[in-house]
């Protein structure tokens, strides 16, 4: 492979990106290409729960709703995935046997991602051993910022070597933590170079988490890869993005930006706990014209 | 060959029609001229159609205004600017102009569906560009309107008198405002002409003033062809002739002032370089090289319609600005995901497709997307032309729509060269990531306008004009002001 000098990855323009922004949120998305994209919305989402607070009993909820997202309605998909720590993983494989749902697990000390290799190879290892089919990784930020990348692209590979061919590896960059949009769009390519199946905005811990500039960032980062590559990666934004609106604008930006392929779970996903129930709501306001309350609709 | 991996933009989710309603939109069947403060009949009877280029429907009838209703139009403005206007104080001139641009938003939705019915230019843009630009404009100069000392001090700034304005088609009421606004702030009375293809919202602006009580014979609005612009031009009465359009007219303008009283600022034609290089921003380069020449069709005298790539990123920022060519929504003007509307007339469109048959012949390559176009109106595919050279036509001439001209270039002395290398100098444009490089280019190029890494941007406080032959005087900003004063 060509050797990537990742010091001179293009720059970003920050106030162009906001432009390009505003023109995908002056779009008008009505009717049935809204409800079309509300159940694309639904079938991508991995929903989370990533909390010191997780129990058996919180997983195995989570894992129920994955797939019943709400009954009283026909012909709703399932989300993509849930997306756990790896001492749930085997619990919750168990749960979603033959339905279809993925089971994700954040790995490599999640989420600061402040350990050895041994620690996150065996964290990994964890994950992958219970059955998990993708890993979420945290980049790590310190060394980034020190001007690191060879050791930052070289754990991702490790962690991708670990993970091995059948289980995808999303990595995660943290966003929130490295600043420029010049430096998200240099970490998107060490984390594709390396070996990413997904790139992914945020643990959701920091905050701001995934925004609409930063995710554009990153489809473009994509979009250059896939250009020199032919290799589609995906795009996971997590954390911040719990209304219906916002997330189709999301896929709009990927549609405009990525074209048609991406848009499908497999290779675009939403991080997001309380974004189901928004699209729910928005489903029914659709159907039956009303908003119905937040309480017709299960909280995990 | 490395195999090329483009993008594909079918989807099976697509957006589906999101028209802008027109239900409480009320057009006249008839607009007359707005003269002396009232709603006047042309003294011929002469009504012309205007229609909408998106479907060649007409929309109404307009008053065609011969040499006697200017006469009229301009004996009434002289008469408010020695008993009314300039006997108020700046402040007063303020209020009034205040109270316009209040209303212009008040009224901005209908002003927006308008401008895109009778022009072609998406709602996207006439909502979001156009109509609160154009309220900003008034907003901004009505501020100025009573500080002339201080904007000018120890020049003892009077007005001129009659001013005698002239706008293109492109952009109606943005065009007017331009003119208007700093006209009135500096204390002139005024004569102002639309365009034939598109009168419209200047006869909605007429009823704007009308509600803003302006004294009688301050804004006198007339619509008609050439002929009737030069009905104005000629009056021996008015002291100032603001004009913008295309070069060719303006050199009429200016053969028939030449030996007169009369001041003149002329905005002219363009033909501007969007300048990439290699350390550039590209992928917002690429919008903005979209934004450059395809905003309002490219019916922008400073589209950026000759794009100059360094040659090491150059296969890269083709096959970018290709892929998103495809994702560019071309139709329903009135639609609000339209990115691309209609071209403004049939001659217009006549005039477009005569170059892209000369860009053909000269042997350059075209790459157009694969998007189905309405059967009927007037529409051009958005038109990218390579394989071109400065000695092509394409290159040369204006060509006013959605058709770029791509060139390469190596170095920064050789981009500069072939960048001035133009009759016109209204504006271009520079990418790149380095902040010297950006003021080592703005200090070289011939342009009135220089924008770093973006394109097509306009504020009421910033003078736009041209070099050369894209024209001489300021809109906008001070320099603006000053173009309808005269100092001791």
């Amino acid at each position: 492979m060509k050797k990537i000098d990742f010091l001179n990855t293009p720059r970003i323009d920050q106030v162009g990106v906001d432009d390009r922004i505003a023109r995908i949120t002056a779009r008008s998305i009505k009717k049935e290409a809204k409800m079309q994209g509300l159940m694309m919305t639904l079938s991508m989402i991995d929903l989370t729960t990533l909390e010191g607070a997780d129990t058996e009993d919180k997983v195995k909820q989570l894992c129920y709703k994955a797939h019943h997202l709400h009954d009283t309605i026909e012909g709703l998909p399932t989300t993509a995935a849930v997306c756990v720590y790896p001492n749930f993983v085997k619990l919750a494989v168990n749960e979603l046997k033959g339905t279809g749902v993925k089971v994700a697990a954040v790995a490599t000390a999640f989420p600061s991602g402040q350990s050895s290799a041994e620690v996150k190879l065996l964290d990994t290892k964890l994950a992958v051993d219970s059955g998990a089919h993708e890993v979420d990784m945290v980049i790590s930020r310190g060394k980034f910022h020190s001007g690191e990348y060879n050791f930052v692209f070289d754990e991702i590979a490790m962690i991708k070597e670990a993970c091995g061919k059948e289980v995808r590896l999303k990595v995660i960059l943290e966003t929130g933590e490295i600043g420029s949009l010049d430096k998200v769009r240099q970490a998107s390519d060490i984390a594709m170079y390396a070996g990413a199946d997904f790139i992914k905005t945020s643990t959701g811990k920091i905050s701001p988490a995934a925004t609409l500039p930063v995710t554009l960032v990153m489809l473009e980062a994509i979009r250059d890869y896939y250009y020199a590559t032919g290799i589609m990666i995906g795009m996971k934004p997590a954390g911040g993005i719990s209304n219906a609106k916002l997330a189709l604008q999301y896929l709009l930006m990927v549609k405009e930006t990525l074209g048609g392929k991406w848009l499908s779970n497999q290779y675009f996903r939403f991080g997001a706990s309380s974004l189901a129930n928004d699209v729910l709501m928005q489903i029914v306001k659709q159907k039956s014209g009303i908003y119905q309350s937040q309480d017709y609709f299960s909280k995990v | 060959m490395k195999k090329q991996h483009n993008i594909d933009f079918s989807s099976d989710w697509n957006l589906g029609p999101a028209p802008e309603s027109t239900a409480n939109l009320k057009l006249k069947e008839k607009y007359d001229l707005y003269i002396n403060g009232k709603f006047v009949a042309p003294k011929s009877g002469v009504y012309f159609d205007t229609i909408n280029p998106a479907n060649e429907e007409v929309l109404c009838q307009v008053a065609r205004a011969n040499a006697e209703d200017i006469d009229f139009a301009v004996k009434s403005a002289r008469k408010a600017f020695n008993t009314s206007w300039s006997k108020l104080s700046g402040k007063e001139r303020g209020k009034y102009m205040y109270r316009i641009a209040r209303i212009i938003q008040e009224r901005a939705r209908e002003f927006a569906i308008v401008e895109s019915l009778d022009g072609g230019k998406p709602i996207r843009e006439s909502r979001d560009i156009d109509i609160p630009l154009a309220a900003a404009h008034f907003f901004y100069y009505a501020g100025w309107a009573d500080k002339l000392e201080y904007a000018f001090p120890n020049r003892k700034p009077k007005a001129l008198g009659v001013a005698g304005q002239i706008i293109p088609w492109n952009f109606p009421l943005l065009m007017a405002s331009w003119k208007i606004a700093p006209a009135l702030a500096a204390g002139n009375t005024v004569v102002i002409k639309s365009s034939k293809s598109t009168p419209l919202t200047l006869h909605l602006l007429a009823e704007v003033i009308h509600e803003a009580g302006l004294p009688a014979g301050v804004v006198n609005i007339i619509s008609g062809n050439g002929e009737t612009g030069s009905f104005i031009v000629e009056h021996p009465d008015v002291d100032k002739i603001a004009f913008t359009g295309s070069t060719e007219v303006g050199k009429i303008i200016m053969r028939s002032i030449t030996g007169t009283h009369k001041k003149a600022s002329m905005e002219l034609g363009g033909k501007a370089a969007n300048i990439i290089f290699e350390d550039a921003p590209l992928d917002q380069a690429v919008e903005g090289i979209i934004n450059g020449i395809f905003f309002n069709q490219g019916h922008v005298c400073c589209a950026g319609s000759r794009l100059y790539v360094q040659e090491s990123v150059f296969e890269k920022v083709l096959q970018k600005l290709k892929d998103r060519l495809q994702s560019l929504k071309i139709g329903d003007p009135l639609d609000k995901n339209t990115d691309i509307g209609a071209i403004n007339s049939k001659d217009q469109l006549r005039d477009i497709n005569k170059y892209i048959e000369i860009g053909l012949q000269e042997g350059a390559h075209i790459y157009q997307p694969d998007c189905k176009l309405p059967s009927k109106g007037f529409w051009c595919k958005p038109t990218l032309f390579t394989n071109v050279s400065q000695s092509n036509r394409i290159t040369q001439e204006e060509i006013f729509g959605p058709v770029l001209a791509i060139q390469t270039f190596r170095t920064i002395e050789e981009v500069i060269e072939k960048a001035n290398n133009s009759p016109y100098g209204l504006s271009a444009g520079v990418w790149t990531d380095k902040g010297s490089k950006i003021f080592n280019m703005t200090t070289k190029l011939k342009a009135g306008v220089v924008w770093a890494n973006t394109f097509n941007k306009f504020d009421p406080a910033s003078p736009f004009g041209g070099y050369k032959e894209s024209g001489f005087g300021r809109e906008g900003g001070v320099h603006g002001l000053g173009e309808y004063l005269k100092f001791d």
